[in-house]
């Protein structure tokens, strides 16, 4: 059998007295689409910030693609190529839109913390920023202050941001969240292609985004992944349709 | 746009580098070309000789300006305020300080020419020290430290008299080092365009160093640090290295520092210092390259050139500082860079009249404050230094109350009438931008 992408062994996480990550048993396979769903509160946030490094766990362990990762800080976890991106939009507001996509870019090219190197006159670099540009619809924004894009901009810079390093394990926090049917249309079509060949794992609220994306559904309900499965598996499940798909059918 | 990045025929892009090169190094070689000529213009023809007092203003200017930058390093560039900057310009100087009276003991190598090189590695190694301190935090808790190593710079220069000379401080002579030009530094002039050359040289590292990966990682960090770790990026480490490098530029300043006056007291690490950099970057403009520049300039010039003129020009500074932070937290190159998209649109003539409108009513509010600021510090300064007060041939008597109540009224009207007038140049001003659209936000 080969080694999941990301394989979670019995996280627990607790703030205070509160536990909000229960228990969390979980592989991605290499490759997958995997979507975590849940009603509001159930942590899949939290599991996202335990899984890079964000928030430190209380017990448990995480492996990424074999590589034991938990208690390494976030720069050390993406540097073993797992990148995330953020809910509320995380970006560099005062930068230019290029220059958030080829800061993205930076360490995966090798050039960590160089003083030496002008990047104006780093081509490739450049080129290849330039391109994920294009691939975002945003080269027409390319000098605009990325602080000053529109909404839905703003999300599709924070998905290439996450994607530009050419990190192999990507986690989505709710990628489409506030967006309308056209602009979620577009960024599922867009991570539907960045993320070809690599391994997804993407928080959702959007049922139709989840079915249209997803290999794989887990469910996370109270901390505690309570459905594990193929979309149409998941669909027919009745706890899940009871804590979960039931509210929204009803 | 998207053309214009991908030019087919090379020729074409070869020509367009050297356009462009030619374009980035002309400020550069305005500057240099100013900063050359300057002391000819004030040169004492009559007698033949050199304006001693400009030359000096000029070489603290020089000296102003690479500190100013360093400062900016952190505060504009990392998003760092550091309240002890000086601590390292200051331990360049007493570096320096130390390396000519080697050299005069006949066992310091290094010429003259590159003293500023070594008091820049001094000041890289004490900030390697307290940089590893002070970059484990960021935001407050930052400039709390870096406040605490100004404090235990001023301390240690008090209580360590081997090394900094106590209250007196170290005494050199510049002559000590031999010259690789063949220069003997006898005369301001000499010393002023060693600080032009090196002022140049750090500029330029500095402008370099914000096209780097570290530079845009340190304005990466400056906006969202968390993310700049879900890129790979260790902040603290970016942090700290921009600490190192700022503190190698600042200590560059204070090695010229200690070549001009040829002593360095504690006053070269002390609190004031650090505060005059602030003040510098603020007023000039922290979000531009050119704002300390441009800030070290005019507060130098206000301390050699006002302080000639008043007491109180501490006092006028602090207002400057107060008035920018409140009304132009960008700085006067910020100020100018918003006046941009109207000058690309042609539009600039539109706030000629609006811009003069505003001036009669400040011209009073300055008149009027400087007035009592005046009155006031003759009463209690200048009185005792038995001078008259003296404004346009009158004599007022300070112990009446009719120029209290003159200048007072010119205060009180002044102000009422600009804001009336700030009020209507705000709207002239909006509406210019609101004319402008989307476009005008580039």
């Amino acid at each position: 059998m080969t080694v999941p992408s990301i394989h979670l062994r019995d996280l627990r996480k607790n703030f205070g007295a509160t536990e909000i990550i229960r228990g969390v048993t979980l592989d991605v396979a290499g490759g997958e689409r995997h979507a975590l769903i849940g009603p509001n509160g159930a942590g899949k946030t939290t599991l996202f910030d335990l899984i890079s490094g964000r928030l430190p766990l209380t017990a448990g362990e995480i492996f990424l693609d074999g590589t034991r990762i938990d208690g390494l800080p976030p720069h050390r976890i993406n540097r073993l190529g797992l990148s995330r991106s953020f809910q509320i939009t995380s970006i560099f507001h005062r930068l230019s839109v290029f220059e958030n996509i080829r800061c993205s870019l930076l360490w995966n090219r090798g050039f960590r913390y160089s003083f030496w190197h002008s990047l104006g006159r780093e081509r490739s670099l450049n080129d290849e920023a330039g391109r994920v540009l294009e691939e975002l619809n945003l080269s027409p924004r390319r000098n605009l202050q990325a602080g000053l894009l529109s909404y839905a901009e703003q999300r599709a810079l924070e998905i290439g941001m996450t994607i530009a390093g050419g990190a192999n394990v990507i986690l989505l926090d709710e990628p489409t969240s506030g967006m309308s049917n056209t602009e979620t249309e577009f960024a599922v079509a867009l991570i539907r292609r960045v993320t070809q060949g690599k391994t997804l794992l993407m928080v959702e609220h959007d049922m139709q985004v989840v079915f249209n994306l997803a290999d794989t559904i887990s469910v996370l309900v109270y901390g505690q992944v309570i459905a594990s499965g193929p979309p149409a598996t998941i669909r027919a499940n009745r706890a899940v349709q009871e804590a979960y798909l039931g509210a929204l059918a009803a | 746009m998207s053309d214009a990045t991908r030019p087919r025929d090379s020729a074409l892009i070869a020509n367009r580098r050297r356009f462009q090169g030619l374009r980035a190094a002309s400020p550069w070689l305005a500057v240099l070309a100013v900063a050359v000529l300057l002391p000819w213009l004030f040169y004492d023809y009559a007698h033949g000789r050199q304006n001693s007092f400009m030359i000096s203003m000029f070489s603290q200017m020089g000296m102003m300006v690479i500190f100013a930058l360093a400062f900016n390093m952190l505060m504009g560039e990392a998003g760092l305020m550091s309240f002890g900057h000086a601590a390292f310009f200051g331990f360049g100087g007493y570096c320096v300080a130390h390396f000519l009276n080697a050299a005069a003991e006949g066992d310091f190598p290094v010429p003259l020419e590159l003293m500023p090189l070594a008091a820049g590695l001094s000041g890289l190694a004490l900030a390697i020290v307290f940089g590893a301190m002070a970059t484990k935090q960021r935001s407050t808790a930052f400039a709390m430290i870096t406040f605490g190593i100004g404090q235990l710079m001023v301390t240690a220069a008090l209580m360590f008299q081997h090394f900094f000379g106590g209250e007196s401080g170290v005494s050199t002579d510049r002559q000590s080092a031999y010259s690789l030009l063949g220069i003997n530094y006898a005369q301001g002039l000499e010393v002023y365009y060693l600080i032009v050359a090196w002022a140049l040289i750090a500029a330029l590292g500095m402008h370099y160093l914000t096209g780097t990966p570290l530079g845009r990682m340190a304005n990466a960090c400056r906006d969202n640090h968390e993310r700049a770790q879900f890129m790979g990026y260790n902040p603290r480490m970016v942090r700290f290295l921009q600490f190192a490098l700022s503190g190698f530029f600042a200590g560059v300043g204070g090695g010229l520092y200690a070549i001009t006056y040829e002593i360095v007291t504690y006053d070269a690490v002390n609190l004031p210092l650090s505060g005059n950099a602030l003040l510098m970057a603020y007023i000039g403009g922290v979000g531009t390259f050119t704002g300390p520049v441009l800030g070290a300039v005019l507060i130098t010039a206000m301390q050699s050139g006002v302080s000639l003129m008043s007491n109180s020009w501490v006092i006028y500074v602090g207002v400057l500082f107060i008035i920018m932070v409140t009304f132009a937290p960008t700085g006067l190159t910020g100020i100018i860079k918003a006046h941009a998209p109207l000058a690309r649109a042609g539009r600039l003539g539109r706030l000629v009249v609006p811009y003069l409108r505003l001036t009669s009513p400040g011209l009073m509010v300055v008149l009027g404050f400087v007035g009592l600021v005046e009155m006031l510090s003759f009463l209690t300064i200048g009185a005792a230094e038995g001078k008259r007060f003296n404004v346009l041939g009158l004599s007022p008597n300070l112990h009446a109350s009719p120029p209290w109540l003159i200048t007072a009224a010119c205060l009180s009207i002044g102000a009422i009438w600009l804001r009336r007038e700030a009020r209507l140049f705000h709207r002239v001003w909006d509406t210019l931008m609101a004319d402008l659209g989307p476009a005008g936000n580039r």
